[in-house]
């Protein structure tokens, strides 16, 4: 079925156990993303050590979509230096915006190419895409506020 | 006539098509627009293909003919209303109608029976859809009114306890909706509408949800404005409706100003036309106006008593197959007395993105979200909801196709 090239078991598996989902208790930036057409909401902590990411945390609501894609985001970015993680969230919303016609660079996007998908499901695109807007918002912010 | 939707399927075309691989297309999304029947298509472009010039101008035949069919369309939406044809105002969309009233109260000096100040107090409900909330919450905020509102009961009714403390003598306007786009929740109206008369308030209905389902008669309703669109009525996007009491709307300034809209310009001055030319300015959209009184005058074909019973049907046969569905929940009133055929819910765990793009694949169409009304769905504590909403053409094997959809979906995400 052409559903389960949107619902990978990769995205399921997310959806069901998703990791870093318990906000920090302290933060350079905690961000609140919603997504206003359909009403999932996130909060995404960041904390940054010079220009690593020392730490991200989120809690929110929202489809599977969403929730699977902010938590793929959050192991990619963990430990990456600010540069590295700018690199892998371009790759990916040129996968989001390729409508299927790319699969994603798996060395650099790792579980995120399961989300390949979405791209085909223009409703969808924004789904997957609130997780990494509020990362890099709060990335912007943390930096911004460590200097 | 016997009502027959199954037969009714035949008149509109786009229900003959297939979607996602093949798939018979089980259209449930009727709340956010209604499909259209290939009569009000041909009525449309037919205006095109043989009358199309700028009403109310020009000296030549085929103004006269778009004047003629334009105004001929206002007259089918004043006697579907049981209104006075000077009462019917043709706008963009239900949204703008209701951005008219609040505007153009906003609008009004000192002296004029609409002239809001900071002691005044606008009422709306819990269950607004934002285009009812947001002109009002805005109006308030421009004039320094106090927005004040109704709450809505765990069962999806409006809480009325308190009535008298909502609706006071400092009530100036109360807007609501007839049925609620979300719960299905057919709305008091005697009781508020009385009330709000008593303190000398007008009353702003949002008949989106109603007009184009049951019979409306504006004369027995006794608001004093009411709005609806033209796309949820089997008619064409681009054309809503505002009717108000005839000597109200005279007393309204105007919301939009331009051509059309006037009764005499000087270079720093002008005065206004009577209704409905006052809220009319600039060419309309007249093609769209046109498919609007052809879709009107195949509703009445059918008949709206005919049209209210077989979507109560449909949801009483509704209601009883989506509760015997393990872990799903209605969100709204569960008893069918007043209440429309939209049945909003939710499935355990599965979101209702997910459960949208589920059923989607299988060919059924339905609405998921906040459906623009954000508070109510906050104050009823979900964040978001799958809705299907029925009109004339669904049958039960549209609703059968629905909750296999959902017990299938039940089996993916499980």
């Amino acid at each position: 079925m052409q559903l389960d090239n949107l619902y990978q078991e990769v995205i399921l598996d997310h959806y069901k156990n998703p990791q870093h989902k318990k906000l920090s208790p302290t933060y350079d930036a905690q961000v609140h993303h919603i997504n206003p057409s359909c009403g999932d909401e996130i909060t995404l902590n960041v904390t940054l050590s010079g220009q690593t990411v020392a730490d991200v945390s989120w809690d929110g609501v929202g489809c599977s979509i969403s929730q699977a894609s902010v938590s793929i985001l959050s192991d990619l970015v963990l430990g990456k230096t600010l540069a590295q993680a700018q690199e892998i969230s371009d790759s990916f919303m040129g996968l989001m915006q390729s409508k299927g016609t790319q699969t994603g660079d798996e060395n650099l996007l790792e579980d995120a190419v399961a989300l390949a998908g979405v791209s085909q499901y223009p409703a969808r695109i924004k789904c997957a895409l609130l997780g990494w807007m509020a990362f890099k918002d709060a990335s912007v912010q943390a930096l911004a506020k460590n200097m | 006539m016997t009502f027959n939707a199954s037969a009714l399927i035949a008149d509109f075309p786009i229900l003959s098509r297939t979607i996602r691989d093949g798939k018979r297309l089980v259209y449930l999304d009727s709340g956010a627009t209604s499909q259209k029947p290939a009569e009000v298509i041909e009525a449309e472009s037919n205006f095109y293909r043989r009358h199309n010039a700028a009403v109310h101008r020009g000296a030549h035949q085929l103004a006269e003919e778009a004047t003629d069919a334009y105004e001929g369309a206002r007259s089918i939406v004043a006697d579907f209303l049981r209104a006075e044809v000077n009462e019917v105002i043709f706008t963009k969309s239900a949204t703008e109608s209701l951005n008219l009233v609040a505007y153009a109260m906003g609008n009004a000096q000192a002296g004029n029976r609409f002239h809001l100040t900071s002691g005044d107090e606008i009422v709306v409900t819990e269950m607004e859809h934002h285009a009812n909330l947001i002109p009002w919450q805005q109006l308030a905020a421009r004039t320094g009114a106090t927005l004040k509102w109704f709450e809505v009961t765990p069962e999806g009714r409006l809480d009325l306890s308190d009535i008298d403390s909502i609706i006071t003598p400092k009530t100036k306007v109360v807007a609501l909706t007839h049925q609620s786009n979300v719960l299905g929740t057919i709305n008091p109206l005697p009781e508020i509408v009385k009330r709000a008369h008593a303190v000398g308030a007008y009353v702003v209905l949002d008949a989106c949800q109603s007009v184009p389902h049951m019979p409306i008669n504006v004369k027995e309703l006794k608001v004093d404005f009411l709005t609806f669109s033209g796309h949820k009525a089997v008619g064409p996007t681009g054309v809503g409706v505002l009717w108000g009491r005839e000597e109200l709307l005279n007393e309204l300034p105007p919301f939009l100003t331009g051509g059309s809209m006037i009764e005499n310009v000087t270079m720093t001055s002008a005065t206004w036309a009577q209704a409905p030319k006052r809220f009319e300015a600039g060419v309309p959209n007249m093609a769209q106006a046109v498919g609007l009184g052809a879709a009107l005058t195949y509703l009445k074909r059918i008949g709206m008593d005919q049209i209210f019973a077989h979507e109560k049907e449909l949801t009483k046969y509704g209601m009883s197959a989506l509760l015997e569905i393990p872990d799903l929940s209605i969100v709204g009133p569960t008893d069918l007395e007043m209440r429309g055929g939209t049945l909003s819910f939710t499935v355990g765990d599965i979101h209702p993105h997910d459960l949208g793009q589920f059923l989607d694949s299988q060919g059924i169409a339905v609405r998921t979200g906040h459906h623009c009304a954000w508070p109510l769905t906050r104050k009823l504590g979900v964040p978001a909801t799958t809705r299907a909403s029925f009109y004339l053409y669904n049958t039960t094997a549209d609703v059968d196709a629905l909750v296999d959809g959902i017990k299938s979906a039940q089996k993916y995400f499980g």
